[in-house]
Parts: structure tokens; sequence; C-alpha cells
């Protein structure tokens, strides 16, 4: 469908976006990469009245290593994220990340500021940014504020983000020799959102896993940080035993709604089978016992 | 806030001015503003890929790109693609294996697939595969989309020794 009438606003500074919001309130909706915004005006499930364009926001972009973080600025988009060296270096798991999403086309304009904002339950970059303890810099003519990621997202693509705030940027601890990260998720078409996904940080030493944070999506109503099945990892030589312990307590962590792709337990057996397979990934000694 | 914005931009090496309504994505600016009706609307809403077009050297999904945003930018459609003779070899592979048929997907088909020539010059049949996962055909069944691209590839490279 075409889009409705619609104002256009373009931002070149903080300020500008301040001002549209000012004049226009609610009406204003910030447009990024427009890759999930510019889809749901065409499906006319969002008429906002104005789009302000961010995109030129210089305060917004960049990706650099500041105050012992990875500072990643929120009109990063994603195919940026993908080829960035020091997001290779410093946050593996946001480059593995980002093959999983859409194509290349879209990974050319899609932003992670945007896809953190829109909080889709199976989008991949919100469970990273749980499992990787990063925090959500925002933004408002009243100054700054940082919020643990985990308490970022607040239900089915809601978050904590105030109506005068702006995302301006993630910040990432940095990777560790002993940090192990990966991202697996069960799709049916390559391109398309998950079935079940999960994002996984695991301090490792030697065979023994000092600490799990194990992050699922697409099985819940945002990321879905499994505490339970992350302590039963904690501590542990990651064998065929660990891995059982933890799947049996992700029964407790998960509590997956039926959609469209199947029931409950389906996604629940597909929760227990990335987790094995992401243990195996981090740590290839324990493929053959499990 | 105006209903209309004025931008200039560069289509396929040269300089236009338009001023646009804010709600003109892309691909309508380009078939109805500018008469190009070489990059097709499919679904519009992001999932057939059939509007690839390359903006600022990269592809893009032309139904979600604001015709408004564009101020300055450089966009290459297929009919500056093929002027330029980019991807003539691409073009012909395409003819000879069949790779077309009613030719709706072909365009943005071959502007996706020409991002493989330029990135990717050693990438797999899988690779091809999932290079253009997001460009949906309806009629060839792919097949003999991929083989034209794999053996572009496969000319250039021998070209190149
Ligand atoms: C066919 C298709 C397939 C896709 N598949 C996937 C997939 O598999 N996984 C995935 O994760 N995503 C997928 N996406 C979505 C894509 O990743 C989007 O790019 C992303 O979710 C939104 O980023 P954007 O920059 O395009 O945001 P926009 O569409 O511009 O904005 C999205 C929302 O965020 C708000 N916003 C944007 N930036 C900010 C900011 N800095 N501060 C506050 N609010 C802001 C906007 O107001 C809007 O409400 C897909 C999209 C399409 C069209
Ligand atoms: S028309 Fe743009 S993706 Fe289908
Ligand atoms: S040739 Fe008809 S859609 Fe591809």
């Amino acid at each position: 469908m075409k889009w409705p009438a619609i104002g256009y606003l373009r931002a070149s500074s903080l300020d500008d976006i301040w001002r549209a919001r000012a004049e226009h309130g609610d009406a204003a909706q910030l447009l990024a990469g427009g890759q999930t915004l510019l889809a749901t005006l065409a499906f006319r499930l969002s008429e906002p009245k104005v789009l302000v364009d961010i995109t030129r926001v210089a305060a917004l972009r960049g990706v650099r290593v500041e105050g012992g973080v990875l500072r990643i600025g929120s009109l990063t988009r994603h195919a940026e994220l993908g080829r960035d060296p020091l997001v290779a270096q410093h946050a593996p798991l946001l480059a593995r990340a980002v093959p999983l999403i859409a194509h290349p086309a879209i990974r050319n304009r899609g932003t992670i500021g945007g896809s953190l904002a829109y909080a889709d339950p199976a989008a991949e970059l919100p469970a990273c940014v749980v499992a990787l303890g990063a925090r959500i810099v925002a933004l408002s003519p009243q100054g700054e504020r940082r919020i643990a990621a985990e308490d970022f997202f607040t239900g089915l693509l809601s978050t904590a983000l105030t109506a005068e705030e702006v995302i301006a940027a993630v910040e990432v601890p940095l990777a560790t020799p002993a940090s192990r990260s990966v991202i697996l998720e069960v799709a049916r078409r390559s391109g398309d959102y998950a079935m079940a996904g999960l994002a996984a940080c695991i301090g490792m030493e030697g065979a023994r896993a000092t600490s799990a944070r194990l992050v699922f999506f697409g099985v819940g109503s945002g990321p879905v940080l499994a505490a339970r099945a992350g302590a039963a990892l904690a501590g542990r030589t990651l064998d065929a035993a660990a891995i059982a312990a933890a799947q049996a307590a992700l029964n407790e962590d998960l509590d997956p709604p039926g959609d469209m792709h199947g029931p409950p337990e389906m996604k629940r057996h597909l929760a227990r089978v990335l987790l094995q397979r992401a243990i195996a990934t981090t740590h290839p000694a324990t493929e053959a016992a499990a | 806030m105006s209903a209309r914005i004025d931008i200039t931009l560069t289509v396929n090496g040269e300089r236009v001015s338009r001023s646009v309504e804010a709600r003109r994505h892309l691909i309508d600016f380009l078939r109805i503003d500018l008469g190009l009706t070489g990059s097709h609307a499919g679904c519009e809403h992001g999932v057939c890929g059939a509007c690839t077009v390359r903006v600022d050297g990269e592809i893009v999904r032309g139904c979600l790109v604001l015709a408004a945003s564009l101020d300055g930018a450089e966009v290459t459609t297929i009919e500056g693609l093929t002027d330029t003779g980019e991807v003539a070899d691409l073009q012909e592979a395409f003819v000879a294996r069949n790779a077309a048929q009613c030719g709706f997907c072909s365009p943005g088909m071959v502007i996706a697939a020409a991002d493989i020539l330029r990135h990717h010059p050693e990438a797999s049949r899988a690779e091809i595969r999932e290079h253009l996962s997001g460009n949906y055909c309806r009629c060839t069944g792919y097949q003999a989309i991929v083989d034209a691209v794999e053996s572009t590839l496969a000319t250039r490279r021998e070209g190149a020794r």
C-alpha cells in the first residue's frame, strides 16, 4: 500500500530533534534507517504526522573505544557493524549477529538504534546487547542517562525510553580473551526473523565456565535472559551433564507464547537445541559428548 | 515542516532537482517523476527485492527509502548500470540461461547480483544464494539465476588470470 500523507523534517543536530518534538509532540516520529518504520507505514500500522529524519545528526554516529567501553552510535548501520574493526575486536558477538539480520540491502540502511528502539522480540541485536551486559545511552534536552540493556526492554515492542529521549549510543564492555560469544537461530528462510534464537556470552577458565549469560529471542515478549540455565553452567566444566542441567533449567526460564511458527512446546524444544549447539560452538570439546 | 521537499541528487550520473511529496518513495520518484521504469515496485514493504537500486554505491530497498531524504545522494538504477556496461556480461548470462521469464524481478536481481561481482568475486554457489535470498523470483525457480551469476563470476576470474 502507498504511504499515508506525512510531513518530513530533516534534522541536522540534536537541537533540531528537540525543536521538532516541542512543536509536534506525539505526532512526530523519528526516522532512522526506515527499514521497520516505513514498512509499517505501508501497512498503515502506524500513522505519524511528521517524520523527523535523524540520519544526518553527527552526534548519533561513530564507533569508538572510550572510557573502557566500546561506544556504538545509534545510527550505526547493520552493514557497518558487520565490517567495523573495533566491533570485530571488542564485541565480536555483534559482528556475528549481522549476517542473521534481514538481507544485504536492508542491512545497508537499518541501524542499531532503530532495532533497539523498535524492540522486536525476534530481533537479534536486542538479545545481543542484553547478553553483552551493554548499556543504552538515552539522551534528552535534560541530559544523558544510561540504562542497563536488561532493564531497557520492558515488554512487547516497548522500552524504558521516555517520549523526550532518543537513543544516542550503546556502550558495550570490551571482550576479554576469556570471553566466548555466539549467536545462533532457527529461521524458515535466510533473512527472516528467527523462530527462536540464542545470543550467549560465556566466560571461560580452561574447560570451566565462570559465567554464562544466555539470552533467547523469538520466544517471549522481548529478549529473555535465561538466568537459571546460566547459573546451571556457571562454575562447571561444560560437559554433557552441565548442558543437560542447563536445558532442564530452561523450563522455568522460558514461557514462550505460541505464534505463527508453532506452539510453545516447539519453541522450548528449539531453545534446548540452540543451547546445546551454542555450547558446542563455544567449547568444541563437548561436541562429541553432547 | 512543508508538504513538499526540494531535493537535488544525482541519478545515473545526471543531476536532477525536484520538489517531492514526503510520502513519495524512491521507486515512485524514479518511475513517475523521472520516467525511469526499470526499477520495479512489488510488495512495497521491503520483502521482495524487486525495487533494489543503488544509493551512494550500496544496494537498498527503493520502496523503503523516502525520496525526500535523498538530497545530495547518488542513485544508480538498472538503466544506469546498463549504460555503463558494468553488468553487460551478467545480463548476457541471464539471457543465455533463461534466468528471466516474466522479468519482473530481473532489474533488482541483476543489481543485487552485481554486488556479488563487485564485493565477492570468489563467492560459492551457497554464498550467491545467500546474497540473493532477499530477492524473490516467482518464475524461474532460481536455479538459472544462480547459474548465470556463477558462470559470470567464473568467466571474470578466468579473464583476470
Ligand atoms: C524484510 C525485512 C526483514 C527484516 N528482518 C529482520 C531480522 O531478521 N532481524 C532484525 O533484527 N530486523 C529485521 N528487520 C528490521 C531491520 O533490522 C530494521 O532496520 C531495524 O529493526 C530498525 O532499524 P531502522 O534504523 O531501520 O529503524 P526505523 O525503521 O527508522 O525506526 C524504527 C523505530 O525506532 C525508532 N527510532 C529509530 N532510531 C531511534 C533512536 N536513535 N532513538 C529512539 N528511537 C529511534 C523510530 O522512531 C521507529 O519507531 C527486517 C526488515 C525488513 C524490511
Ligand atoms: S517492492 Fe521493495 S521490497 Fe518489494
Ligand atoms: S522472472 Fe518472473 S519473477 Fe523472476
